[in-house]
């Protein structure tokens, strides 16, 4: 290099007037997005969902319908003198569906114990411990120095709390949950075994919820303001913001889970059956678990996985790294 | 040819009689007796808040004995035991009049840390009993009140799975001083195979554990009918039941139920539910059966195990119920006396404390003024010496002074 040469002076020059600027003829960057999705399709999705709620509520019951397959086994099976669990244990089990060449690859991780006790203080300290365990695991990788092209995600991205259909309020041990879980990651709370609740019953419950989760100041999943300093308002935008709305009015979902088939107008659906009569869960008028389906897997399943990533990790991340500098900074003196 | 051989008690004679002597009457008599009096049934309800135990006491009994719950509104402050609440209901049904106490045990099960929950709903009970024990003990028993506890309604949330922690140990705590009911409460949300196996566990849950909860007992002297139905009775506890006091309309008939809207179920209909059964067995068939029990065990266990604890009972054999009021007087004066002799003492302490700092207060004070005192004699002597050299011949410098005008 010659001295004195300077070194390229980068120039800015903006369009003056945004003026919108027409193609003349196919270019063929719209294929962009089949190209991103070939790609995905190949890699495969990750979701990890997490199961929280005392047992006898219907958790496993609901994830085996949730995801048409018998995943988890439900807790029937125990025996009389078989000791009582005295902390809520961490189960994770990984499965890998595929529909359509698109393959999920599944992991549901639930928490018997949780609640069960007579003394249940702290008893949400292991659910709190291992999602940010999992945060801190990706945080890791992500700092080594030699890191792995693709980061195995084992962040929860999705929490479903199961509260119990009493029809009065939530219980403290809900709200302190809630509130605790909802800070570090998506939270979607369901009302379990909602046939035992009129539909009148069913409202006010809601109502009353909704009450309660405001006046403890706790912000669930869907969150408003995430993409749209990004992108201008379009009316895909709205519809989305539309939507987001809608299912925060739905919220919490009032679901009823059952992996049995009963006859319903000559047809084999997914129900319950009793004497007076007989429970179609994929019927909206029922119960609201085609609602929690569509929202979980075909409307927000992208959201819930980004969200997680760019919200509730960042938050942790950011934590975790000026807690880092202050400690090497007072080593350092 | 095999004909059952009959003992006979060689002292009882059957004797025919040879006309309508008119003791047959005697159930009559009983019977217009206490339906002046009027009778007394005392039902506890225990288990956690949502679980419908309002509603089943206003359809059991047929009438809004508990006004709905109106929704507070969310506040910060939560209570931290459980209260125990009673109502008392008068209610009349052809001439006979019931007496009914409901007692209601609200916050049981609700809180994150639930031990000895159980705590207040047993003395509670233990309460009652020692009133009726006090009342017997009385020299004069003409007015026997009679507040215990004859019936003792657990509900189980329908979880489908077994006994939670918390039901066992309220079991165990109370099943010996309390006829134990479980029910199976919401039971709509359970199919019939899962009330099957629910209830059947249950049942194992409570052999395992050593729980007793109330048998209703079967006589050999009763109509088949009325065996079969205790049969019945028993082999379906614990009973699954339903409440609800919202009429609606099936067919062309007014039931109680519950809609949904898949169906309506029926409160009073047995293939729905066994709420006929619980009431069959609180009200209808049983109520005197559980207070005799109450009354005859479970009373007399209690007052055996605190009379034997107790120190008067060195003796099993003379218990002199006259010597008895006079020594339990005495302790009772003794304790007021140790307990005035004690209440003297801080008081006189206190008075002591509160003497000595007055007194050094005083001091305090004391000291003070006279350090004052002398600081003004020290004053005074200060200035008599500048007067007296004032007067003397102005020192150079001094300014005529003001004021110093008395002093010529």
């Amino acid at each position: 290099m010659e001295q004195g040469q300077q070194s390229p002076v980068v120039v800015q020059q903006q369009n003056p007037e945004n003026k919108k600027i027409t193609l003349t003829g196919y270019v063929g960057f719209d294929t962009i997005t089949r190209q991103i999705e070939k790609k995905l399709v190949k890699r495969g999705f990750t979701l990890n969902l997490m199961v929280v709620g005392q047992s006898g509520l219907g958790k496993s019951t609901m994830v085996n319908t949730l995801f048409a397959a018998h995943l988890l086994d439900n807790k029937a099976t125990q025996k009389a003198s078989d000791p009582i669990r005295q902390t809520t244990e961490i189960n994770t089990i990984t499965h890998v569906i595929e529909e359509n060449g698109v393959r999920l690859r599944l992991s549901i991780t639930d928490t018997p114990g949780f609640g069960d006790q007579i003394n249940n203080e702290n008893c949400w300290e292991s659910i709190i411990k291992y999602i940010k365990d999992q945060y801190a695991t990706y945080l890791r990788k992500e700092l080594t120095p030699n890191r792995d092209r693709r980061i195995a995600d084992t962040r929860i991205h999705a929490v479903l709390y199961f509260i119990a259909p009493t029809g009065h309020s939530l219980k403290p041990i809900d709200i302190i949950v809630l509130k605790k879980l909802s800070d570090i990651c998506n939270v979607i709370p369901v009302i379990a075994k909602a046939d035992s609740l009129t539909l009148e019953e069913r409202a006010a419950f809601k109502k009353r919820i909704k009450e309660e989760l405001a006046f403890n100041n706790i912000v669930l999943f869907p969150y408003d303001d995430v993409d749209t300093d990004d992108y201008s308002v379009t009316e895909a935008d709205r519809a989305e913001k539309a939507l987001n709305q809608e299912m925060r009015d739905l919220i919490p979902f009032a679901v009823v889970g059952s992996e049995r088939n009963v006859v319903v107008d000559g047809k084999a659906v997914r129900g319950r059956k009793t004497r007076w009569g007989s429970i179609n869960i994929e019927d909206e008028t029922h119960c609201e678990f085609s609602q929690l389906r569509n929202f979980l897997t075909r409307t927000h399943l992208q959201d819930l996985i980004e969200t997680t990533g760019i919200v509730h990790y960042e938050t942790f991340r950011t934590k975790q790294l000026v807690a880092l500098k202050e400690s090497t900074m007072s080593h350092s003196r | 040819m095999d004909t059952p051989v009959q003992i006979i008690d060689q002292t009882i004679t059957p004797r025919q009689l040879k006309g309508f002597v008119g003791f047959s009457n005697l159930p009559r008599q009983v019977h217009n007796k206490s339906i002046k009096k009027g009778f007394q049934f005392t039902v506890m309800v225990v288990g956690e808040s949502g679980l419908g135990k309002s509603t089943l006491i206003n359809t059991l009994f047929n009438t809004s004995i508990y006004p709905n719950k109106e929704p507070k509104e969310p506040t910060n402050e939560t209570p931290k035991t459980v209260d125990i609440q009673t109502i008392t209901a008068d209610i009349e049904e052809n001439g006979v009049k019931l007496k009914l106490t409901i007692i209601d045990t609200p916050g049981f099960g609700d809180y994150i840390n639930n031990e000895n929950s159980w705590q207040p709903i047993l003395e509670n009970i233990e309460a009652r009993f020692d009133a009726y024990l006090e009342q017997e003990n009385r020299v004069n028993r003409k007015r026997l009140i009679d507040t215990r506890v004859h019936a003792c309604v657990y509900f189980i949330p329908p979880t489908g799975h077994s006994l939670r922690p918390i039901d066992i140990e309220f079991m165990t705590r109370l099943h010996h001083r309390v006829n134990l009911i479980p029910v199976i409460a919401k039971s709509d949300i359970l199919s019939d195979e899962e009330i099957k196996s629910f209830k059947s566990r249950i049942l194992e849950d409570i052999a395992y554990h050593n729980i007793q909860i109330y048998q209703p007992p079967i006589y050999d002297n009763d109509d088949a009918e009325t065996i079969q139905e205790n049969k019945d009775i028993i082999l379906s506890m614990p009973f699954c039941v339903v409440g609800s006091d919202k009429p609606f309309k099936v067919g062309n008939k007014n039931v109680r139920g519950r809609k949904y809207p898949w169906g309506i179920i029926e409160v009073d209909n047995p293939e729905h539910c066994d709420f006929v059964k619980l009431r069959q067995m609180l009200i209808r068939t049983h109520m005197e059966e559980l207070k005799e029990y109450t009354n005859e065990v479970l009373y007399e266990k209690y007052r055996s195990q605190k009379l034997i604890s107790s120190e008067v009972a060195n003796s099993n054999d003379t218990l002199n119920p006259l010597s008895q009021l006079d020594e339990e007087r005495r302790k009772h004066e003794l304790k007021m006396k140790k307990m005035e002799a004690e209440m003297k003492a801080v008081f006189d302490q206190k008075v002591h404390e509160k003497e000595t700092k007055l007194k050094q207060s005083e001091d305090d004070l004391l000291a003070k003024y006279k350090e004052m005192k002398e600081k003004l004699e020290m004053d005074r002597i200060n200035l008599q010496e500048r007067r007296r050299q004032a007067e003397r011949g102005g020192r150079p410098g001094t300014p005529e002074k003001k004021g110093r005008k008395f002093f010529k």
